[in-house]
């Protein structure tokens, strides 16, 4: 196993993999920014590297700082978290060639599900069943158009390189369409450096469904069953759960057994290792995939708090090359878990809400487990994205988790910046999400104030 | 005479018109980036664009005038 770890990230999930690690005898590395400077996950490490200013490209996005900041601790392993460099198989492959291990899957994996429509293709010719839609990247608004009439109305719209949402809109006729094939291509180009939109059937009302997958490096390779992630704002997940309302008591075995298949299938099509999530979407009684993400996932605690799996933990023993020991008839779900991702923003009207945090009285109680990015005294600055924490609630059931929510939620006090408490509060006491009738756009129809 | 100022803390990201330019209200004067997000700003009533109190890549706190509108 490593000696030492250097966490390229942020926030709670560099203070989360900071913790696994040190758990297991691990010392290690935090990199920072010049806006992150006193944030818990920076104190807590054995050391910590300044980076860079605050802006992504000049800290968390910069390659060569971080790899001069591994060189120089003597790092053996670097974990690079969500968001930021962990998608990026060209940092991946810097680190191998540093001779430093890379926590996340092979290099040529993560560039055979870059490109969604690429990966669309793999795993179609795999069996794997996907959304209807284009199956290469649409070169002109002329292509897009006919292109939308067999697929038929309404379209996503959809940038090759992007992800979290960004650059992603639906047209309900050709008109609306060369409207939103021209900002999507802006956007791809701005966000992520290069051009390329494709196109799928839009549903109007699917629900999210991703599975975990672990693999080892020596051909083994599980799933970890299904979280549910449908409830969303601006294509951003609100709250994620395991397992999905849609296998509650047993209910559609059939169907859960095609995704898990469906997903392991994908997940060995792209030749994958490591902890990764493929992502489905359900409609009508079927599942579609729609994209794998090539990292640990936001949402990964419900996982772990349901199925006993340390998965950061397996991330580690799995890049040191030690074998996978867990069988996939190991894997049984007990109970229920809820997330709640903590957003500084106004909880109407989704404004960001930066701002200093004069009170951060976290909540306690049976089930309910707290990852925070920041603590009291700490400033949230407009550098980031708006999630300041994770509050994870577990329980027998799905109802008692719900219930010990409740009461976590009241009872956690934030002062100094808007967050979207209240708005998790009217998720939870919404007839519908307690029924478990989920879909992504509930927020446009529920839990209004 | 009308004051348009930033309704988030943020930074400029892109500035949408130039002084003398004529403007609707609703239309876009500013976008601000804060948190990952785009928030435009809009023009509150109707009107030439008077004066530009902001640069693109400046951090701005809420309240701050960005555009002023006559």
């Amino acid at each position: 196993m490593f000696k030492k770890l250097l966490i390229a990230n942020r926030g709670e999930i560099s203070r989360r993999i900071g913790q696994v690690a040190r758990g297991m005898g691990i010392s290690t590395v935090a990199v920072y920014s010049d806006a992150d400077a006193d944030l818990p996950f920076v104190k807590e490490a054995d050391e910590a590297v300044r980076l860079g200013p605050a802006p992504a490209k000049d800290s968390y996005l910069n390659i060569p700082a971080i790899l001069e900041a591994a060189k120089k601790t003597g790092a053996q392993a670097v974990h690079p978290g969500y968001g930021f460099v962990s998608e990026n198989a060209e940092f991946a492959r810097a680190c191998t060639e540093a001779g430093i291990a890379f926590v996340g899957p092979p290099p040529e994996a993560m560039l055979r599900m870059k490109d969604k429509s690429q990966a669309r293709k793999l795993v179609a010719a795999a069996g794997v069943p996907v959304v209807p839609g284009t199956e290469d990247v649409v070169p002109d608004v002329g292509t897009a158009v006919s292109a939308a009439e067999s697929i038929g109305y309404p379209v996503l719209c959809k940038a090759a390189g992007g992800g979290g949402g960004i650059g992603m809109a639906a047209a309900k006729d050709p008109a609306e369409l060369e409207k939103v094939f021209r900002q999507c291509t802006d956007r791809a180009k701005a966000a992520f450096g290069r051009e390329g939109v494709y196109l799928e059937r839009y549903f109007s009302a699917p629900r999210h469904i991703e599975v975990q997958i672990l693999g080892d490096h020596h051909g083994h390779l599980i799933h970890a069953l299904e979280r549910e992630c449908s409830i969303q704002r601006r294509h951003q997940k609100v709250v994620e759960e395991a397992g999905s309302p849609l296998f509650a008591d047993g209910k559609n075995p059939e169907l859960a057994q095609k995704l898990f298949t469906a997903a392991v299938t994908a997940a060995k099509a792209f030749g994958y290792a490591n902890a990764g999530t493929v992502e489905f979407l359900y409609s009508d009684g079927n599942v579609y995939f729609i994209e794998m993400n090539a990292r640990l996932q936001v949402e990964h605690p419900v996982t772990e708090l349901t199925t006993g799996l340390d998965l950061i933990g397996w991330q580690l023993r799995i890049a040191a090359g030690e074998p996978l020991t867990v069988r996939q008839e190991d894997v049984k779900r007990r109970g229920a878990a809820l997330e709640f991702r903590i957003y500084a923003e106004d909880p109407v009207k989704f404004f960001p809400s930066p701002g200093p945090l004069k009170v951060f009285v976290p909540p306690t109680g049976e089930g309910v487990r707290l990852d925070a990015g920041y603590a009291e005294g700490n400033i949230v600055t407009p550098n980031y994205d708006p999630m300041i924490a994770k509050l994870i609630v577990s329980g027998a059931t799905r109802t008692e988790a719900i219930e010990r929510s409740i009461a976590a939620l009241e009872q956690f006090r934030i002062e100094g910046i808007k967050t979207n408490i209240p708005l998790h509060l009217r998720i939870l006491r919404d007839p519908a999400f307690r029924a478990g009738e989920l879909d992504t756009r509930f927020l446009e129809n529920h839990a209004k104030p | 005479m009308a004051d348009v100022a930033a309704h988030i803390t943020g930074t400029v990201w892109k500035i949408e018109v130039k002084v003398g330019q004529q403007v609707k209200e609703g239309d876009t004067l500013v976008i601000l980036e804060s948190m990952k997000m785009e928030m435009p700003v809009e023009a509150t009533e109707g009107g030439t664009v008077k004066e530009i109190r902001c640069k693109e890549a400046q951090p701005v706190n809420e309240g701050d005038v960005l555009v002023v509108l006559g």
